[in-house]
């Protein structure tokens, strides 16, 4: 990379829904390889909206946006882009939609031009790689919502991508699940930006937090919220404290 | 609610599932033009040992029937007296006539036939087989897509619908015969369709960042073995013989 490793470069960026304040208003994103980031924000804060922005699914009002130093506008220039980006959406049954498994995680592979054999092989593959060798025969909406989640995890990482945008992946997971995630994300090699509104596993995943708040993004990496540990009853489950 | 038959392992499950959909398309044509009885009962008793073939239980095959059986009844009350022809019966002022009863009689035979075949074709094959078979059978995309999302989708519709279904309940909803229902019902329709439309866009965009571009690739591919190429020749032959006993003159 040419840019010093800046991957995605957002300026300005606003976007609203006709009728309603701006969602995002004037953003500003820089993100950098090997970052691992963590956002946070409040219901609507526009994180969602900020991630379909970078991937082309929704077009900004006004505003720039730079991925891997090339300025990107047009549908054709997404296309590229979505190449090197993965997203991972907030409802798995959003992402799992061919009838099996293995079909899923090939669904990728086989738009980019991969032969079925090739395509079966990385598909076979990606799977492996998050623990999920066997599932390859399996009916798509009879997976639980815990492997619902780690099989589109896998529909993404069969694209390749150098970095992942991923929405709430924790949302709905039990903690063994959860835990599992973790694993899994610590041993990737990829940057990643992740929305949580949970702390501790913002905390275990990700090098960095920055919050959303009235379409900006305001807190950088110098003030790292932090976790106290503490005794409770029904401390075993994965849970959340003083939201603000 | 899609709920699948395929179990079990007999000639007809391993058979191609190309081999199986041509053969049920073209036996059904041949039956539903069909007129004569000798035809129809023929091809009801070849119907009938290949849904025997596929050794399905038999409480299954007759509750799959019931439903077009349903429909039959309700023809069997109004063809004979609508049909005009020699009287064969009388129910007070209504008389049957004996091409009313015959017509009737023949759609029932043609209904089920076909129905049989198509029990013995979805109970041997799964649908996602069949789904790739018709691709590959160069069905146009626009259906076997339609065929793919309706099997995967429909099961997340259903739920939402039960979510919705239940948030009524506890709130104390009873349907009955007034407007409040009528209208609550209404609502639920809507909230089914508008959501619907959303988890299609959102599928729609989960597509597109995977790159998709209006083209579904298949990894399966089929291959046709000597016992297809038997199966298919035979029943070609004898879906022939059906139609030449139709559509010649019998002396």
């Amino acid at each position: 990379m040419d840019n010093n490793g800046l991957m995605i470069h957002l300026e300005d960026i606003c976007f609203g829904y006709p009728g309603r304040p701006l969602v995002l208003d004037r953003l500003n994103l820089s993100f950098y390889e090997g970052e691992r980031t963590g956002l946070m924000g409040s219901n609507g804060s526009g994180k969602t909206t900020l991630f379909h922005i970078i991937m082309g699914l929704l077009k900004p009002a006004s505003g720039r946006i730079e991925v891997m130093g090339r300025p990107v506008k047009e549908e054709k220039d997404f296309r590229k882009v979505r190449k090197t980006i993965g997203l991972l959406f907030q409802d798995a049954d959003d992402q799992l939609f061919s009838p099996t498994v293995l079909e899923d995680v090939a669904f990728g592979p086989l738009n980019l031009g991969k032969s079925p054999e090739e395509a079966q092989e990385i598909a076979t593959k990606a799977l492996a790689s998050l623990g999920l060798t066997g599932f390859e025969g399996r009916v798509t909406h009879k997976l639980s919502g815990g492997e619902k989640r780690l099989v589109s995890l896998a529909t993404v990482l069969a694209m390749e991508p150098d970095v992942l945008l991923l929405d709430e992946p924790t949302t709905g997971l039990d903690e063994a699940t959860e835990r599992r995630l973790v694993a899994i994300l610590k041993n990737l090699d990829v940057s990643y930006i992740l929305v949580s509104h949970n702390m501790d596993f913002l905390k275990e995943v990700t090098t960095g937090i920055r919050c959303m708040s009235q379409g900006t993004i305001v807190l950088d990496d110098e003030r790292i919220p932090h976790t106290h540990i503490h005794v409770h009853e029904h401390g075993r489950y994965a849970h959340e404290h003083g939201r603000k | 609610m899609i709920v699948e038959l395929v179990g079990g392992d007999s000639l007809i499950h391993r058979l191609d599932p190309r081999v199986k959909i041509v053969v049920a398309f073209l036996f059904s044509v041949v039956v539903a033009v069909s007129n004569r009885f000798l035809v129809l009962l023929l091809a009801l008793g070849l119907g009938l040992c290949i849904a025997l073939l596929v050794r399905l239980p038999v409480k299954q095959f007759f509750l799959r029937l019931a439903p077009v059986n349903l429909f039959i009844i309700f023809l069997w009350f109004f063809l004979p007296f609508t049909f005009e022809g020699k009287p064969l019966f009388s129910v007070g002022p209504l008389v049957g006539t004996h091409e009313g009863v015959l017509y009737a009689a023949r759609i029932s035979i043609k209904s089920n036939t076909i129905m049989a075949v198509l029990i013995a074709l979805v109970a041997s094959t799964s649908l996602l087989t069949l789904g790739h078979a018709m691709h590959h059978l160069k069905i146009p995309k626009k259906l076997v897509h339609l065929f793919f999302f309706t099997y995967r989708y429909i099961d997340v519709i259903n739920k939402e619908y039960l979510r919705l279904i239940n948030a009524m309940k506890v709130r104390g909803f009873r349907p009955g015969t007034n407007m409040h229902t009528y209208r609550t019902f209404a609502y639920l329709v809507g909230m089914l369709l508008v959501r619907s439309s959303d988890r299609a866009d959102r599928v729609h965009s989960a597509m597109r960042c995977r790159g998709f571009r209006g083209n579904l690739y298949s990894l399966s591919a089929f291959s046709l073995e000597t016992r297809d190429v038997i199966s298919l020749i035979l029943m070609l032959a004898l879906i022939l013989v059906l139609g030449v006993l139709e559509w010649t003159i019998m002396v």
